[in-house]
C-alpha cells in the first residue's frame, strides 16, 4: 500500500513522454503536408490545413512534456 | 575622499547622469536588468515589425476586407479558409509549388553536394574557381529573372543555340519559357543555379570539418574511397546538407521575386506557385483578407515543416 502513490506519477510520466507525442505530431504535420501538395483528392486537400495546423499545436504542447 | 577615488561603473556613469529619483533607482538595477534594459528597445522593434503583422494578418484572415475600398473589415468567420481549401485553381499551385520545391532541392543538394566535394580537393585555381561558383548566389533575384528571359528567347537567346548545338534541334523551334512542358523545369532550373553555390558553401564547411586523421584511419584499414564517402564523409556533412535543405526548402516555398520576373506564373497557370497567387490576391484583386488566410496558410505549413525538419536535423547530429 505505501508503494501506490509513489507508482501513481510513474504511470502519468510514462504516458506523457514527450518523444513518442512528438514523433506523433510530426507524422501529423507530414501527413498534412503529404495531403496539402497530393494530386489525387480535393477531399484531402480541404482537411490538409486543419490536419497541419492540429499537427503543429499538438507538437509545441508536447515539446513541453518532460523527457 | 583621494582614497575612495575609483573609476565609477557604467552603472555609475549613467546614474551620475540622470535625476536623482531615476538614479537611485538604477544604481538599484542588477546586472540582468540592466541587460534587459539595453535589449528592451530591441525586441520592442521586433514585435512591432514581425509579431504585430502576423497577428493583424491573423486577424484579416477572418474579415472580407479590401485594401482599395475605404469600408471597415467585416467579420466573416472562417469563409476565406472554405474558399481556398475548396479551390481546385489553388490546389493545382499548391502542387506546382511542390514540384518546384522537390526538384530544386533535389538537384542542389546533388551539384551541391558534388561541386563541394570538388571544390574540397586542392588544386591550383581552387579559390578564384570557389567565387566563379559562388557568383550567382550574390545576384538579385530580380537581375536573375530579367537575364535568364534573355538567355531563353528562342531567337537571340544562347541557350537555346547551346541546346542545338549539342542535341542538334533547331535553335528556335522550342521555346523554354513559352512552352506548357518546359516552363516549370525553367523555373527549377534557374533557381537551382542561382541557389546550387549556397548548398556547395555550406557543404564545403561541413567536408572542411572532418578532421584528416579519421581519413587516415581508415586509409589504414584499407578503406576504400567510395566506402570512405559513405561512411565518414557523407554521415558527418549530413548534419549540414540538413540545415542547407532546411533553408532552401523554406527559401524556395516562398520564392516569389525571381519567377514572377521570370515567367510570370505562365504559360497559362503552368508556374503559379502558391507566392504568386497570394500577391495577386492581395494587390491586383485587391482581395486582402482571403490573401491574409492564403498568408497565414502557408506561414502554418512552413512552421508546421521546419519544427518537423529540426527534430530531424537534432536525430542526425545525436547519431
Amino acid at each position: 500500500m505505501t508503494g501506490r502513490p509513489d507508482m501513481k506519477p510513474l504511470g502519468w510520466t510514462r504516458w506523457l513522454r514527450r518523444g513518442p507525442w512528438e514523433n506523433g505530431a510530426m507524422s501529423v504535420i507530414g501527413l498534412g503536408i503529404l495531403m496539402l501538395t497530393q494530386p489525387f483528392s480535393l477531399d484531402l486537400y480541404t482537411y490538409s490545413f486543419v490536419t497541419i495546423l492540429g499537427g503543429t499545436l499538438g507538437f509545441v504542447v508536447v515539446s513541453h512534456f518532460p523527457q | 575622499m583621494s582614497g575612495t577615488n575609483v573609476t565609477p561603473t557604467l552603472v555609475d556613469g549613467m546614474a551620475m547622469r540622470t535625476a536623482a529619483p531615476v538614479a537611485r533607482r538604477l544604481r538599484g538595477l542588477s546586472d540582468r536588468s540592466i541587460a534587459w534594459l539595453f535589449i528592451l528597445p530591441t525586441m520592442l522593434l521586433l514585435l512591432a515589425i514581425n509579431i504585430f503583422p502576423l497577428i493583424w494578418a491573423i486577424r484579416l484572415s477572418f474579415t472580407g476586407f479590401m485594401a482599395n475600398l475605404p469600408a471597415p473589415a467585416a467579420f466573416i468567420g472562417i469563409d476565406n479558409y472554405v474558399d481556398i481549401l475548396t479551390d481546385e485553381d489553388l490546389w493545382a499551385n499548391f502542387q506546382i509549388t511542390a514540384h518546384f520545391v522537390f526538384w530544386t532541392i533535389a538537384l542542389q543538394v546533388l551539384i551541391g553536394l558534388g561541386l563541394a566535394l570538388l571544390i574540397n580537393q586542392k588544386f591550383r585555381g581552387h579559390s578564384f574557381w570557389t567565387t566563379v561558383i559562388l557568383l550567382p548566389m550574390m545576384l538579385s533575384p530580380a537581375v536573375v529573372g530579367n537575364f535568364w528571359t534573355l538567355l531563353f528567347q528562342p531567337q537571340i537567346g544562347p541557350f537555346n543555340y547551346l541546346i542545338g548545338f549539342f542535341t542538334g534541334i533547331a535553335p528556335s523551334s522550342f521555346t523554354m519559357i513559352g512552352s506548357v512542358a518546359l516552363a516549370p523545369w525553367t523555373v527549377v532550373l534557374v533557381n537551382t543555379w542561382m541557389w546550387t553555390p549556397y548548398v556547395m558553401l555550406i557543404c564545403l564547411a561541413g567536408l572542411r570539418s572532418i578532421p584528416d586523421y579519421i581519413y587516415e584511419a581508415a586509409e589504414v584499414d584499407r578503406a576504400s574511397p567510395l566506402r570512405q564517402f559513405w561512411s565518414i564523409t557523407l554521415p558527418m556533412v549530413l548534419p549540414f546538407l540538413m540545415l542547407a535543405v532546411l533553408f532552401q526548402a523554406i527559401q524556395s516555398f516562398v520564392m516569389f521575386d525571381m519567377v514572377n520576373l521570370l515567367t510570370s506564373g505562365g504559360p497559362g497557370s503552368t508556374t503559379e506557385l502558391v507566392s504568386i497567387t497570394l500577391k495577386r490576391a492581395a494587390f491586383e484583386k485587391w482581395e486582402t483578407g482571403y490573401a491574409s488566410a492564403l498568408a497565414v496558410i502557408l506561414f502554418v505549413t512552413i512552421f508546421g515543416a521546419a519544427n518537423v525538419y529540426v527534430r530531424a536535423l537534432n536525430w542526425v547530429k545525436q547519431q
